[in-house]
């Protein structure tokens, strides 16, 4: 567990990611002023999911630091995804 | 766990580790706070579907990209202060969490003259013209208000942060063996941009 307190990650790769991170910001401007009905919605959350991931795994240390954050976000997302579903499936069949 | 403090030789009570994961747990009751609010949205959104439509096209594709931006650039300068302290680079470190603020500051004055807009139509929480909306528009804008004035207060909070943290790493109260202090601001800036990365689709853009 040492180790995790070292790991310095480099300045080009925080500039990779806030390159990255922008091309998927104009990507969904783009992507969400064309006509696309439904999977407007559907392609917009796909990207901004993407986003959440990167700044997660890069700016937030995830993919760097001890597994157990890892373990502990992906929990709460996962309890979040459940409270949405069982809400959407409260709505649409009721 | 233990083993982390005694190579700092620092206090015998520091816990690094412990701290962050008190961070940590504060961000999920964050997430979960907003995630919540989104989940109102979601379900009033699919209620209301063409109000929530046309309400969406009073607020501006631009500002809110420009603001996406700042945020973006504001996290990638964050993150990069944290590698600059490591290497004990200290002047580096001031500068990014200064250029922070700095965007940060401009974030707030966007946001200031975008409400501004809003409040002289007559467009604010409880106005007349709020009061006469139909349901859905109500609702969008409320949500709108709501959400986004939250996120604000959130901006505040992490400028005050990162502010104590930039005035620490200068008296070198945080250093290069020592800054834990700027690793959860920085973590704590970077919620308030993963906020902001689902709210600018989900009021600017979708429709």
């Amino acid at each position: 567990m040492e180790n995790e307190k070292h790991h310095i990650v480099p300045y080009a790769t925080h500039i990779m990611v806030l390159l990255g991170l922008i091309v998927l910001t104009v990507i969904t401007v783009l992507i969400t002023s064309v006509e696309l009905g439904a999977y407007n919605t559907t392609a917009a959350l796909i990207i901004a999911s993407l986003k959440g991931a990167i700044v997660l795994l890069y700016f937030m240390h995830l993919k760097f630091d001890h597994k157990i954050y890892w373990i502990m976000v992906s929990l709460v997302i996962a309890i979040f995804a459940a409270v949405i579903v069982v809400t959407f499936f409260d709505y649409l069949y009721r | 766990m233990e083993t982390i403090t005694h190579q700092h030789h620092a206090d015998a009570h520091r816990d690094d580790t412990a701290a962050k994961i008190g961070m940590w747990l504060f961000i999920f009751t964050e997430i979960l706070l907003f995630g919540g609010l989104f989940i109102v949205y979601s379900v009033y959104r699919h209620m209301n579907p063409v109000a929530f439509h046309l309400a969406h096209e009073e607020l501006s594709i631009t500002m809110g990209f420009i603001n996406t931006i700042i945020l973006l650039v504001s996290s990638a300068t964050v993150a990069i202060s944290i590698s600059a302290l490591q290497k004990n680079d200290r002047k580096l470190t001031m500068l990014m969490l200064g250029i922070t603020l700095l965007l940060a500051l401009t974030f707030l004055v966007n946001k200031y003259f975008e409400w501004g807009g809003k409040f002289e139509h007559g467009m604010y929480p409880g106005s007349e013209l709020m009061k006469n909306l139909s349901n859905g528009d109500m609702l969008f804008f409320s949500l709108y208000f709501f959400m986004t004035g939250l996120h604000g207060v959130h901006i505040i909070v992490g400028m005050v942060l990162l502010g104590i943290t930039l005035y620490k790493v200068k008296t070198g109260a945080v250093n290069s063996g020592k800054y834990a202090l700027l690793e959860n601001s920085g973590l704590y800036w970077h919620l308030v941009d993963l906020i902001w990365i689902f709210l600018f689709p989900l009021f600017y853009l979708i429709h």
